[in-house]
C-alpha cells in the first residue's frame, strides 16, 4: 500500500464497528460512494482484532454494542490507537457522550444522523489528525488567530479580549470542528478543581460570543451541544 | 375520597387518637352526667365511635368500642367504678350499646370496602380507555409514514424504468420526511413514557434561554417557512440553571403545536423575562385560540381537538407540561386580548449572579 498519511482525506480507510446489519449497510454504501475503503466489524471482538491486524484512518464505533461495551472496545483502542475514533450513539445519551468524549474520542454522532452530518464530522476528524498545525496564524471563518501575537481579529478587526478570554477562543480555535466537554474546558483553561464551575464557563462564553458572533443569540462559531459541552466552528 | 388519609396513619397512632377522643367525651360526661342522664351519655360514646369507624381501620375501631363499652360500664352505669350493673334494663342496654357499636364498626368498613372496589374498577376501565386512544393514535400516527417508506421503496424498486428522476426524487423526500416524522413520534413516546416511569432526572445546568429559543426556531425553519416567527432576544436575561434538553423539548412542541394548528401566515411570537428566581417564557400567536370550554383539557395525555385534521398522538402538550412540572414550574394556556393562543412557561430556577467587565 501506499502512504496514506500524504493522502487527501479521501479514499482513507475507515473501520466500522456496530452490531445493526442495516447501519453498517448504510455507512458502507455511503463512505464507499464518497471514495472512503470501508472496512465492516459486527461485534466489538471483531472490531478490536480487525483494528490491530489492520490499522485504519479512522473508526466508527457504536456504543450498544452486544458482546463488549462500545466504552470499553474505546479505552482498550485507545491504548494504542491514536487516530480518530467517532462514536455513534442513541439519542439523548449526553453521560454516554460525555464519558466517551472524556475517554478519548475524537467526536460522536446520535442516532439517526444525518449521512452530511457524518460526512463532514469524518472530513473535520481526519483533517486533523493528518496535519500537525504549526502555522502559527488559524484562520476559521471571519476570525483569524494569531497564537504567536496572542491577538484574535474578525474581518481584519482586532477584538479586544481579557487573558481568561483569549486563552478560552484560543483553545476553541486550535480544537476547531471538535466537541469539547465542559470539563475539559474547565479543566484546560482553570485547571483542576474548578470542574464544578460551570456557570463561569457559561459566562465566559456568553461573553465571548458578543465579540465574535455577527449575532450572539444565533452563535455561528461557539456552538452549544445540549448536555455535552461546545463545538467551534 | 379524602377521608382515606386517615387509614395511612400508623395504627398505633390510630389507636391512640380514638381512645384519647373516647376520654375526651367520657371525662365531661362524668362531671355532667347528673345533669344529662347516664343513657345520654352511652349515645355520646356511639357517636365518638361512629365518627372513628369512619376514619380509621377496623382492629383499633373494634378494640375502642369494646374499650368505650367498659368506660360506660364502669364509670358511668350505678353502682359506679364497678362492672357490675345494678338494673336489668341497664345491662340490656350494655349488650345494645356493644352490639351497635361493632354492627356500626363492620358496616362502615364494608361500604368502604365496595367503594375501594368501585373505584379500583373504574381506574381500570380508565386505563383500558386511555391504551385504546393510544392504540388509535399509534396505529394511525406510526402507521401512516410505515406505510410512506414501505409503499416508496416499493415503488422506487418496482418502477425503476417506468419513473422519471424527478418522481424518483419526490419520493425518496417522502421517505425522509416519513423518517423525520417516525422519530418524532417515537421521541414524544420515549419521553412520554419517561415521565410515566418516574425516571426522570432532572439535569440543571447553566443555559442561555435566548440562545435556546433562537435555535429553536432555526431548526424548525423548514417546517415554519409558511408562518411569521417573531422573537426579539431579551439582552437583560441571565442564565438560569434548568434542564436544557427538557426545556428544548417543551418549547419544540408548543412551537409545533402552533405551526400545526394554525393557519399559514399566521405570526408565532417568542418572549423570554425574568421574574426573580423564575425564568417566564410566552409563546403566542394571532391565530384563532383554542375554544374556551376545551382549553381546561389541552394538556390532558392523548388529548386532540375535536375535528382536527392534523395528525399528532395528542402526546406534546402533555409532554411539555410534564416536563414543566419536573421544574416545579406552571404552564398555562389562555386565548389573548387578540383572540390567538397564548402559552405560558414559569420554571423556577436559579439565576446566574456573575457579571464580567468587558
Amino acid at each position: 500500500m501506499s502512504t496514506s498519511s500524504s493522502l487527501s482525506t479521501s479514499s482513507a480507510e475507515i473501520l466500522v464497528i456496530d452490531d445493526e446489519p442495516q447501519i453498517r449497510k448504510l455507512l458502507q454504501i455511503t463512505l464507499d460512494s464518497n471514495n472512503y475503503k470501508v472496512n465492516l466489524a459486527a461485534t466489538g471482538k471483531e472490531g478490536l482484532i480487525l483494528a490491530a491486524n489492520h490499522p485504519p484512518a479512522l473508526i466508527l464505533l457504536d456504543i450498544g454494542l452486544p458482546d463488549i461495551s462500545g466504552h470499553e472496545v474505546l479505552k482498550q483502542l485507545r491504548e494504542w490507537f491514536t487516530h480518530p475514533i467517532i462514536i455513534l450513539s442513541v439519542q439523548n445519551s449526553e453521560q454516554d457522550i460525555v464519558t466517551a468524549l472524556d475517554n478519548g474520542a475524537t467526536d460522536y454522532l446520535s442516532k439517526p444522523f444525518r449521512t452530511g452530518e457524518l460526512m463532514a464530522r469524518i472530513r473535520s476528524s481526519l483533517r486533523h489528525s493528518q496535519s500537525d498545525n504549526l502555522s502559527s496564524i488559524i484562520t476559521v471563518g471571519d476570525l483569524q488567530l494569531d497564537i504567536v501575537a496572542r491577538v484574535l481579529r474578525k474581518n481584519g478587526e482586532v477584538v479586544k479580549l481579557t487573558a481568561t478570554e483569549y486563552n478560552l477562543i484560543s483553545l476553541f480555535v486550535r480544537n476547531e470542528g471538535k466537541v469539547l466537554t465542559h470539563q475539559y474546558i474547565l479543566r484546560e483553561i482553570w485547571g483542576v478543581g474548578f470542574q464544578s464551575e460551570t456557570q463561569y464557563l457559561r459566562v465566559f462564553v456568553a461573553q465571548l460570543r458578543k465579540k465574535i458572533e455577527d449575532n450572539h443569540n444565533h452563535p455561528k462559531h461557539i456552538v452549544t451541544e445540549s448536555g455535552v459541552g461546545y463545538r467551534f466552528c | 375520597m379524602k377521608l382515606s388519609r386517615f387509614r395511612k396513619v400508623h395504627i398505633g397512632l390510630q389507636l391512640t387518637i380514638s381512645l384519647a377522643l373516647i376520654a375526651v367525651i367520657a371525662v365531661p360526661s362524668y362531671f355532667m352526667s347528673d345533669l344529662i342522664g347516664y343513657r345520654v351519655v352511652a349515645l355520646l360514646l356511639l357517636f365518638g365511635v361512629s365518627v372513628l369507624a369512619m376514619l380509621f381501620e377496623i382492629i383499633p375501631v373494634l378494640i375502642t368500642a369494646v374499650v368505650s363499652a367498659f368506660v360506660w360500664n364502669f364509670f358511668f352505669i350505678p353502682p359506679i367504678f364497678t362492672l357490675h350493673i345494678g338494673q336489668t334494663e341497664d345491662a340490656l342496654m350494655a349488650l345494645m350499646y356493644i352490639a351497635v357499636a361493632l354492627i356500626n364498626v363492620v358496616l362502615t368498613t364494608k361500604i368502604r370496602q365496595f367503594e375501594k372496589g368501585a373505584s379500583e374498577k373504574e381506574e381500570k376501565e380508565k386505563a383500558i380507555k386511555l391504551y385504546n386512544t393510544l392504540l388509535n393514535s399509534l396505529s394511525h400516527e406510526l402507521r401512516t409514514p410505515i406505510a410512506t417508506v414501505i409503499g416508496a421503496a416499493d415503488t422506487i424498486r418496482e418502477n425503476d424504468d417506468k419513473l422519471t428522476d424527478k418522481q424518483k426524487r419526490e419520493l425518496i423526500t417522502e421517505i425522509g420526511i416519513a423518517g423525520g416524522r417516525l422519530n418524532r413520534q417515537v421521541e414524544n413516546l420515549l419521553n412520554m413514557s419517561r415521565l410515566e416511569s418516574g425516571t426522570l432526572m432532572l439535569k440543571r445546568d447553566w443555559c442561555d434561554v435566548n440562545e435556546l429559543i433562537y435555535s429553536i426556531i432555526e431548526d424548525n425553519r423548514s417546517i415554519s417557512q409558511h408562518h411569521q416567527v417573531a422573537f426579539i432576544p431579551n439582552e437583560k436575561l441571565p442564565l438560569f440553571r434548568l434542564d436544557r434538553g427538557l426545556l428544548e423539548q417543551v418549547i419544540q412542541n408548543i412551537f409545533h403545536n402552533a405551526i400545526q394548528h394554525t393557519s399559514p401566515d399566521t405570526t408565532i411570537q417568542f418572549k423570554a423575562v425574568q421574574d426573580g428566581d423564575s425564568c417566564i417564557i410566552e409563546i403566542s400567536d394571532n391565530g384563532k385560540g383554542f375554544p374556551e370550554d376545551e382549553i381546561k383539557n389541552v394538556f390532558e395525555k392523548f388529548y386532540r381537538l375535536p375535528q382536527t385534521a392534523t395528525g399528532g398522538t395528542g402526546l406534546g402538550l402533555s409532554i411539555a407540561k410534564g416536563y414543566v412540572t419536573a421544574h416545579g414550574g406552571t404552564i398555562r394556556l389562555v386565548n389573548g386580548s387578540d383572540g390567538g393562543a397564548k402559552f405560558t412557561i414559569v420554571i423556577p430556577a436559579e439565576a446566574s449572579t456573575i457579571k464580567l467587565q468587558s
